[in-house]
């Protein structure tokens, strides 16, 4: 079988090999937790804990805000310190919970499922609700929203996103490879949703072992296949994976259900898994600590709400002085301007690099040479667009599609003029979405 | 770690190594062994026009920013690659001061006053080369080499280039054309020179075949009906000598394809090969000049803009296959 892949795109140096050989280390946390109450899209969480309140690793601290929202869980055992407003990586300001660790670690007891089969659908969404399973790819989408879509007897497709295609991160890598049967029965929990559905993991092909691993597990699961794709950036974004697995593409207006299809990240899968079987709610994640800022490169598992500074000392501390440090990958991750921020259920890497290429180059004239064009995975003349976005001039944005850029960043890696190409044109569609929410 | 030193800035936080210097320096290599040939060819008359060229481009470019309070972007290689590119398209017989006043049109008027790099609507060499023809078109036509700087004379020449021969009816020689001893300007005259630095521009990528393959093609097919019309049959020597004559495979592979004055859209830049091959097949065939190549392409360049807007390609998930 071909490699599946999508037109367009970019090869950016990967950065991989820094941490993929590192085994999953779980670290414990040293301070306070902090619980911010939007993790995911949607309405905030409410907090359903007082100031004083002893929780335990596990309860329930804050409950969904409406439909599109996820509940929040304490991740260890500990009082309840305060209810304020905390800085998240984008630099906002949000309401959080903060509890004090008692460093006990005492859990509530989880409710396991005796098996998949015996569950009925509405169990399974309920379970994933009440998981507080969100999309820990970036987005954060509320899980049981994504699985409920209109007519779950269309979904002919429900995706595992293994392609890990942001440079350096290797936490989904290092989940397939050390806890393969998770994944699978995850993607088990998800098809047991869908009876039409087949389940295919995508993973590119620059992790060969785990596609073997994979295939070698799922060889006697009728409805389960893998599927290999080309190592290319964005490989993992959520319409060029069904483009590359399903040869169907939407736009930015439509749903991965209008394609039958539904897609959810390697460590959503797992928390998937977790809450429905194991009725243990989403309080993990793996993050990969890397960049050559970094004396030792490493995955950790990581309990949301601790430190992202906790994470330096594990990794061997800093080898340099980092320029810049990224949350998330460098393609589509978030700058910090400084460490003092918790770790969220999307948070999944921690990158740390000596020199920052942006500030390092110096902005020319675009000479018109279409390597935007042909990064571009949404087919669109970045260029031109971003110019738009810089007059300010709405109507050509829109008439020339501009909504449907998926943010990727591959127009600005790619410009040879080092031009901020995505940055205008995310700031463009930023504004004309709020624009729309305001009328 | 002194945290308010970090770095923030939009994502995305990796950029390409290649840079716009990175391409134009690319570009002068590629451009190497058809200079070098040229020279070899033309002798050292041939090296002084290179430098009084290039020369005069990047001055050019220095002095007009310096005086106007911009930016000194001479350091991009763009002039360099204008004033190669204009010298490589004079003949070895012009006086000193043609390159000088090429030079300057193709800095000041075509690229500088329109705005600089990116902006020009169309190749300054290209403008420029046409701008000499149609002023001096004496000097800009007299192939005739004289002595060089050390008094040798090349006498590999006959009179006329091959494709002014064959607009006069005249048998020419395809082998010579092909290695480059025959007569013409600087650097067009050597297909094999030129497609070495054709090789090295689609091998680092920096150009894609899309331009020089539409335009290459378009005018062949063009050539074989004439042939096939005019009763002379299915005529590849023929073929080959256009191809091989004139400034059609530096301007196939060096000038059609320069980015600011090509479409940016896939679709578009066939479209603008094809438009380049039907006018040089209609300003060789149909036209009182043997040559047509620069007017083609500057011409296209003008189409540009209308070429653009009708190749505008769909964006993903707008149209064909639907989910």
């Amino acid at each position: 079988m071909g490699l599946l892949t999508f037109k367009g795109g970019i090869h950016p140096y990967d950065g991989k090999e820094l941490s993929k050989d590192k085994p999953i280390l779980p670290i414990l946390p040293q301070g306070e937790m902090v619980y911010l109450m939007s993790q995911h899209i949607g309405a905030p969480a409410k907090p359903v804990v007082v100031v004083g309140d002893r929780v335990l690793m596990g309860q329930k601290i804050a409950e969904a805000g409406g439909f599109v929202s996820a509940p929040i869980h304490a991740s260890v055992s500990g009082t309840v310190k305060k209810l304020e407003k905390r800085r998240s990586v984008t630099g906002d300001y949000i309401d959080a919970i903060i509890i004090e660790n008692d460093g006990q670690y005492e859990e509530i007891a989880y409710q396991k499922a005796e098996s998949l089969e015996k569950l009925e659908k509405k169990e399974v969404l309920d379970r994933i609700r009440e998981g507080g399973v969100v999309g820990m790819g970036g987005a954060g989408f509320p899980t049981h929203v994504k699985l409920s879509p209109k007519e779950p007897d269309k979904i002919e497709f429900c995706l595992v996103n293994g392609a890990e295609c942001e440079p350096y991160l290797t936490s989904d890598y290092r989940r397939m490879l050390e806890e393969p049967e998770l994944v699978i029965g995850g993607l088990k929990c998800m098809l047991r949703l869908f009876d039409h559905a087949k389940g295919y993991i995508c993973i590119e092909d620059n992790k060969m072992d785990c596609i073997e691993k994979m295939e070698e597990l799922v060889k006697d699961e009728p409805r389960i296949e893998v599927k290999r794709l080309k190592t290319k950036y964005p490989q993992g974004a959520e319409r060029s994976l069904i483009y590359a697995t399903t040869g169907r593409e939407i736009n930015s207006s439509m749903l991965p259900a209008d394609a039958g299809c539904v897609v959810d990240n390697v460590d959503t899968v797992v928390a998937i898994y977790k809450s429905v079987m194991l009725g243990e709610p989403l309080m993990h994640r793996i993050v990969t600590v890397t960049g050559d800022a970094i004396a030792n490169p490493r995955n950790f598992r990581v309990k949301t709400g601790t430190n992202y500074a906790e994470l330096i000392d594990p990794a061997g501390g800093f080898s340099a002085e980092p320029e810049k440090i990224i949350s998330g990958g460098p393609m589509m991750g978030f700058c910090l301007y400084d460490l003092n921020v918790p770790v969220t259920k999307t948070s999944s890497a921690l990158l740390c690099l000596k020199k920052d290429d942006v500030s390092n180059s110096e902005e020319t004239a675009c000479i018109n040479c279409a390597r935007c064009v042909s990064a571009c995975p949404a087919r669109l003349v970045p260029s031109h667009l971003a110019t738009y976005a810089n007059h300010y001039n709405e109507e050509a944005f829109l008439k020339y599609n501009g909504m449907e850029c998926c943010e990727c960043g591959s127009c600005s890696f790619s410009c040879p003029a080092k031009r901020p190409l995505a940055q205008s044109i995310k700031s463009m569609r930023r504004t004309i979405l709020a624009n729309r929410k305001k009328k | 770690m002194s945290e308010n030193k970090l770095h923030v800035s939009s994502s995305p936080h990796v950029r390409s190594k290649v840079t716009t210097q990175s391409i134009m320096l690319t570009v002068i290599i590629a451009l190497l062994p058809a200079t070098l040939f040229g020279i070899y060819n033309f002798g050292l008359r041939a090296l002084m026009l290179v430098l009084v060229s290039v020369g005069t481009c990047v001055l050019t470019e220095y002095l007009y920013e310096f005086f106007m309070h911009r930016k000194i972007t001479v350091k991009d290689g763009s002039a360099i690659v204008t004033g190669l590119l204009l010298a490589l398209n004079l003949p070895a017989s012009a006086p000193w001061w043609i390159p000088v006043i090429g030079g300057i049109f193709a800095i000041l008027i075509v690229k500088q006053l329109f705005g600089g790099l990116g902006q020009n609507i169309m190749n300054p060499a290209l403008a420029a080369r046409c701008f000499l023809l149609i002023s001096f078109t004496g000097r800009m036509t007299d192939f005739v080499v004289p002595e060089d700087a050390f008094g040798n004379v090349y006498d590999t020449i006959s009179s006329a280039t091959p494709l002014a021969a064959m607009k006069a009816g005249e048998a020419v020689d395809l082998l010579p054309m092909f290695v480059g001893n025959i007569k013409g300007t600087i650097g067009e005259t050597s297909v094999i020179a030129i497609l070495i630095g054709a090789v090295i521009l689609l091998a680092t990528k920096v150009i894609s075949p899309r331009i020089p393959v539409a335009y290459i093609g378009t005018f062949s097919v063009l050539v074989l009906i004439y042939s096939l019309a005019t009763g002379n049959g299915f005529d590849l020597v023929f073929l080959a000598q256009h191809l091989c004559g004139g400034g059609l495979m530096l301007g196939a592979w060096f000038m059609a394809t320069d980015y600011v004055t090509a479409p940016i859209t896939p679709k578009g830049q066939i479209l603008y090969g094809c438009c380049i091959g039907l006018f040089t097949w209609l300003f060789r065939f149909l036209g009182n000049s043997a040559e047509g190549v620069s007017y083609a392409i500057i011409f296209c360049n003008l189409l540009v803009p209308l070429i653009e807007r009708v190749t505008r390609p769909t964006a993903f998930g707008k149209g064909g296959k639907k989910a």
